[in-house]
Protein backbone atom coordinates (compact mmCIF):
# COMPACT_ATOMS: atom_id res chain seq x y z
CA UNK A 1 0.00 0.00 0.00
CA UNK A 2 1.36 3.37 -0.86
CA UNK A 3 0.45 6.93 -1.61
CA UNK A 4 1.62 8.99 -4.53
CA UNK A 5 1.91 12.72 -4.02
CA UNK A 6 2.28 15.21 -6.85
CA UNK A 7 2.42 18.95 -6.27
CA UNK A 8 1.86 21.42 -9.10
CA UNK A 9 1.31 25.12 -9.45
CA UNK A 10 -2.03 26.29 -10.76
CA UNK A 11 -3.10 29.70 -12.10
CA UNK A 12 -3.85 32.35 -9.49
CA UNK A 13 -1.06 31.59 -6.99
CA UNK A 14 -2.73 28.36 -5.99
CA UNK A 15 -1.20 24.92 -5.71
CA UNK A 16 -2.74 21.55 -6.37
CA UNK A 17 -1.74 18.47 -4.43
CA UNK A 18 -2.69 15.33 -6.34
CA UNK A 19 -2.96 12.28 -4.14
CA UNK A 20 -3.28 8.74 -5.38
CA UNK A 21 -3.56 5.58 -3.31
CA UNK A 22 -4.40 5.00 0.34
CA UNK A 23 -3.92 7.46 3.19
CA UNK A 24 -3.47 5.75 6.51
CA UNK A 25 -1.25 5.84 9.58
CA UNK A 26 1.69 4.61 7.51
CA UNK A 27 1.34 6.84 4.45
CA UNK A 28 -0.11 10.03 5.95
CA UNK A 29 3.31 11.44 7.02
CA UNK A 30 4.22 11.66 3.32
CA UNK A 31 1.09 13.71 2.65
CA UNK A 32 1.75 15.85 5.70
CA UNK A 33 5.29 16.56 4.54
CA UNK A 34 4.09 17.73 1.11
CA UNK A 35 1.43 20.04 2.55
CA UNK A 36 3.75 21.37 5.25
CA UNK A 37 6.44 22.13 2.69
CA UNK A 38 3.99 24.12 0.56
CA UNK A 39 2.78 26.14 3.53
CA UNK A 40 6.33 26.73 4.74
CA UNK A 41 7.07 28.16 1.29
CA UNK A 42 4.21 30.64 1.73
CA UNK A 43 1.55 28.96 -0.38
CA UNK A 44 -1.76 29.29 1.45
CA UNK A 45 -4.34 28.50 -1.23
CA UNK A 46 -4.42 24.80 -1.85
CA UNK A 47 -6.55 22.32 -3.70
CA UNK A 48 -6.05 18.78 -2.54
CA UNK A 49 -7.24 16.35 -5.15
CA UNK A 50 -8.47 13.12 -3.57
CA UNK A 51 -9.89 11.89 -6.87
CA UNK A 52 -7.59 8.88 -6.98
CA UNK A 53 -7.59 8.17 -3.26
CA UNK A 54 -9.18 4.83 -2.52
CA UNK A 55 -9.05 5.02 1.27
CA UNK A 56 -8.55 7.56 4.03
CA UNK A 57 -8.58 7.15 7.79
CA UNK A 58 -8.45 9.48 10.81
CA UNK A 59 -4.72 10.12 10.43
CA UNK A 60 -5.32 11.31 6.87
CA UNK A 61 -8.18 13.50 8.03
CA UNK A 62 -5.88 14.83 10.74
CA UNK A 63 -3.31 15.85 8.14
CA UNK A 64 -5.95 17.71 6.10
CA UNK A 65 -7.33 19.44 9.21
CA UNK A 66 -3.82 20.43 10.27
CA UNK A 67 -3.13 21.90 6.84
CA UNK A 68 -6.41 23.82 6.86
CA UNK A 69 -5.69 25.29 10.29
CA UNK A 70 -2.28 26.51 9.18
CA UNK A 71 -3.41 28.13 5.92
CA UNK A 72 -6.33 29.83 7.65
CA UNK A 73 -3.86 31.53 10.00
CA UNK A 74 -2.59 33.25 6.86
CA UNK A 75 -5.98 33.95 5.32
CA UNK A 76 -5.78 31.01 2.93
CA UNK A 77 -7.97 28.00 2.35
CA UNK A 78 -7.93 24.35 1.40
CA UNK A 79 -10.50 22.93 -0.98
CA UNK A 80 -10.85 19.26 -1.66
CA UNK A 81 -11.74 17.34 -4.80
CA UNK A 82 -13.51 14.15 -3.88
CA UNK A 83 -15.86 11.88 -5.78
CA UNK A 84 -15.42 8.59 -3.91
CA UNK A 85 -18.72 7.95 -2.05
CA UNK A 86 -17.03 6.07 0.79
CA UNK A 87 -14.60 8.92 1.41
CA UNK A 88 -17.38 11.49 1.15
CA UNK A 89 -19.24 9.47 3.75
CA UNK A 90 -16.28 9.78 6.16
CA UNK A 91 -16.31 13.57 5.71
CA UNK A 92 -20.07 13.55 6.35
CA UNK A 93 -19.85 11.42 9.49
CA UNK A 94 -17.09 13.52 11.00
CA UNK A 95 -18.75 16.81 10.12
CA UNK A 96 -15.75 17.87 8.05
CA UNK A 97 -18.06 18.73 5.15
CA UNK A 98 -18.79 21.88 7.14
CA UNK A 99 -15.21 23.08 7.36
CA UNK A 100 -13.79 21.95 4.00
CA UNK A 101 -15.00 22.98 0.62
CA UNK A 102 -15.53 19.65 -1.13
CA UNK A 103 -16.00 19.62 -4.90
CA UNK A 104 -16.54 17.05 -7.61
CA UNK A 105 -13.86 18.45 -9.92
CA UNK A 106 -10.69 20.47 -9.77
CA UNK A 107 -12.06 23.40 -11.76
CA UNK A 108 -14.84 24.00 -9.23
CA UNK A 109 -12.44 23.65 -6.33
CA UNK A 110 -10.08 26.18 -7.89
CA UNK A 111 -12.84 28.70 -8.58
CA UNK A 112 -14.03 28.47 -4.99
CA UNK A 113 -10.66 29.33 -3.46
CA UNK A 114 -10.64 32.56 -1.47
CA UNK B 1 -25.75 -24.21 -1.73
CA UNK B 2 -28.57 -24.70 0.79
CA UNK B 3 -29.17 -22.60 3.91
CA UNK B 4 -27.40 -25.01 6.26
CA UNK B 5 -24.28 -25.06 4.10
CA UNK B 6 -24.31 -21.27 4.01
CA UNK B 7 -24.42 -21.10 7.80
CA UNK B 8 -21.56 -23.56 8.05
CA UNK B 9 -19.64 -21.52 5.56
CA UNK B 10 -20.02 -18.17 7.29
CA UNK B 11 -19.62 -19.04 10.95
CA UNK B 12 -16.08 -19.16 12.17
CA UNK B 13 -13.19 -17.51 13.94
CA UNK B 14 -10.19 -15.97 12.23
CA UNK B 15 -7.20 -14.74 14.22
CA UNK B 16 -4.41 -12.50 13.04
CA UNK B 17 -1.46 -11.09 14.95
CA UNK B 18 0.63 -8.23 13.59
CA UNK B 19 3.53 -6.15 14.89
CA UNK B 20 2.31 -2.90 16.45
CA UNK B 21 3.71 -0.84 13.61
CA UNK B 22 2.05 1.44 11.07
CA UNK B 23 3.15 -0.52 8.00
CA UNK B 24 1.16 -3.58 9.14
CA UNK B 25 -2.24 -1.90 9.48
CA UNK B 26 -2.98 -2.34 5.77
CA UNK B 27 -2.53 -6.10 6.18
CA UNK B 28 -5.05 -6.15 9.02
CA UNK B 29 -7.70 -4.15 7.20
CA UNK B 30 -7.41 -6.17 4.01
CA UNK B 31 -7.57 -9.45 5.91
CA UNK B 32 -10.66 -8.37 7.83
CA UNK B 33 -12.28 -7.11 4.63
CA UNK B 34 -11.74 -10.55 3.13
CA UNK B 35 -13.35 -12.17 6.16
CA UNK B 36 -16.31 -9.75 6.09
CA UNK B 37 -16.73 -10.45 2.40
CA UNK B 38 -17.80 -14.00 3.28
CA UNK B 39 -20.95 -12.65 4.91
CA UNK B 40 -23.87 -10.97 3.21
CA UNK B 41 -22.53 -7.48 3.81
CA UNK B 42 -22.87 -4.84 1.15
CA UNK B 43 -19.68 -3.35 -0.26
CA UNK B 44 -20.31 -0.23 1.81
CA UNK B 45 -20.68 -2.28 4.99
CA UNK B 46 -17.45 -4.13 4.25
CA UNK B 47 -15.72 -0.77 3.83
CA UNK B 48 -17.16 0.28 7.20
CA UNK B 49 -15.73 -2.81 8.92
CA UNK B 50 -12.42 -2.35 7.15
CA UNK B 51 -12.10 1.26 8.28
CA UNK B 52 -13.24 0.51 11.82
CA UNK B 53 -10.63 -2.24 12.21
CA UNK B 54 -7.92 -0.02 10.75
CA UNK B 55 -8.89 2.75 13.16
CA UNK B 56 -8.72 0.32 16.06
CA UNK B 57 -5.24 -0.80 14.98
CA UNK B 58 -4.17 2.82 14.49
CA UNK B 59 -5.44 3.61 17.96
CA UNK B 60 -3.29 0.78 19.34
CA UNK B 61 -0.27 2.32 17.59
CA UNK B 62 -0.96 5.90 18.72
CA UNK B 63 -1.30 4.94 22.37
CA UNK B 64 1.88 5.18 24.42
CA UNK B 65 2.30 1.86 26.15
CA UNK B 66 4.54 -1.18 26.28
CA UNK B 67 2.53 -3.24 23.77
CA UNK B 68 4.43 -4.40 20.70
CA UNK B 69 1.80 -6.59 19.06
CA UNK B 70 -1.78 -6.28 17.89
CA UNK B 71 -4.15 -9.20 17.85
CA UNK B 72 -7.22 -9.13 15.62
CA UNK B 73 -9.85 -11.79 16.18
CA UNK B 74 -12.84 -11.95 13.85
CA UNK B 75 -15.85 -14.02 14.80
CA UNK B 76 -18.33 -14.40 12.00
CA UNK B 77 -21.93 -15.51 12.31
CA UNK B 78 -24.85 -15.51 9.91
CA UNK B 79 -26.03 -12.14 11.11
CA UNK B 80 -22.76 -10.27 11.42
CA UNK B 81 -19.18 -10.02 12.52
CA UNK B 82 -17.54 -9.30 15.86
CA UNK B 83 -13.95 -8.11 15.77
CA UNK B 84 -11.70 -7.79 18.78
CA UNK B 85 -8.59 -5.65 18.36
CA UNK B 86 -6.19 -5.86 21.26
CA UNK B 87 -2.67 -4.62 21.75
CA UNK B 88 -0.38 -6.35 24.18
CA UNK B 89 3.24 -6.78 25.12
CA UNK B 90 4.80 -9.94 23.74
CA UNK B 91 7.87 -11.65 25.18
CA UNK B 92 10.23 -9.44 23.18
CA UNK B 93 8.57 -6.14 24.16
CA UNK B 94 10.81 -3.38 25.44
CA UNK B 95 9.56 -2.21 28.80
CA UNK B 96 9.74 1.54 29.04
CA UNK B 97 7.87 4.27 30.86
CA UNK B 98 4.82 5.38 28.84
CA UNK B 99 4.86 9.00 27.71
CA UNK B 100 1.88 11.28 27.35
CA UNK B 101 0.26 11.52 23.95
CA UNK B 102 0.82 14.69 22.01
CA UNK B 103 -2.24 16.86 21.48
CA UNK B 104 -2.44 16.14 17.74
CA UNK B 105 -2.28 12.39 18.34
CA UNK B 106 -5.01 12.68 20.98
CA UNK B 107 -7.25 14.45 18.46
CA UNK B 108 -6.62 11.79 15.81
CA UNK B 109 -7.26 9.06 18.37
CA UNK B 110 -10.54 10.66 19.38
CA UNK B 111 -11.55 11.01 15.73
CA UNK B 112 -10.73 7.35 15.16
CA UNK B 113 -12.85 6.16 18.07
CA UNK B 114 -15.67 8.43 16.92
CA UNK B 115 -15.50 6.86 13.45
CA UNK B 116 -15.55 3.35 14.89
CA UNK B 117 -18.61 4.16 16.98
CA UNK B 118 -20.31 5.67 13.93
CA UNK B 119 -19.56 2.80 11.56
CA UNK B 120 -20.15 -0.19 13.81
CA UNK B 121 -23.32 -1.25 15.63
CA UNK B 122 -21.81 -1.99 19.01
CA UNK B 123 -18.44 -0.96 20.43
CA UNK B 124 -16.74 -1.64 23.74
CA UNK B 125 -13.40 0.06 24.29
CA UNK B 126 -10.98 -0.13 27.17
CA UNK B 127 -7.49 1.15 27.62
CA UNK B 128 -5.34 1.72 30.63
CA UNK B 129 -2.41 4.04 30.95
CA UNK B 130 0.72 2.09 30.17
CA UNK B 131 -1.19 -1.07 29.30
CA UNK B 132 -2.51 -2.13 25.94
CA UNK B 133 -5.88 -1.30 24.46
CA UNK B 134 -8.81 -3.63 23.96
CA UNK B 135 -11.68 -2.89 21.60
CA UNK B 136 -14.55 -5.18 20.67
CA UNK B 137 -16.93 -4.15 17.92
CA UNK B 138 -19.84 -5.74 16.12
CA UNK B 139 -21.46 -5.10 12.78
CA UNK B 140 -24.76 -6.69 11.86
CA UNK B 141 -25.76 -7.65 8.34
CA UNK B 142 -28.66 -5.43 7.33
CA UNK B 143 -29.92 -7.08 4.15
Amino acid sequence: MDIKVNVREAPGHAYVVDLSGEIDVYTSPKVKDAITELIDQGHYNLVINLGKVRYIDSTGLGVLIGGLKRVREHGGSVNLVCTNPQIKKIFDITGLVKIFGIYDDEESAMKALV
Amino acid sequence: MNALEMREGTAGVVELRIPRRAEWVAVARLAVAAVANRLNFSIEEIEDVKLAVAEACTNCILQRNVADQIEIVCETKDDGITVRVRSFAGPAATIEAPAELESEQQQIGALGIFLIRSLMDNVNYEHGKGRGTDLVMTKKVTN
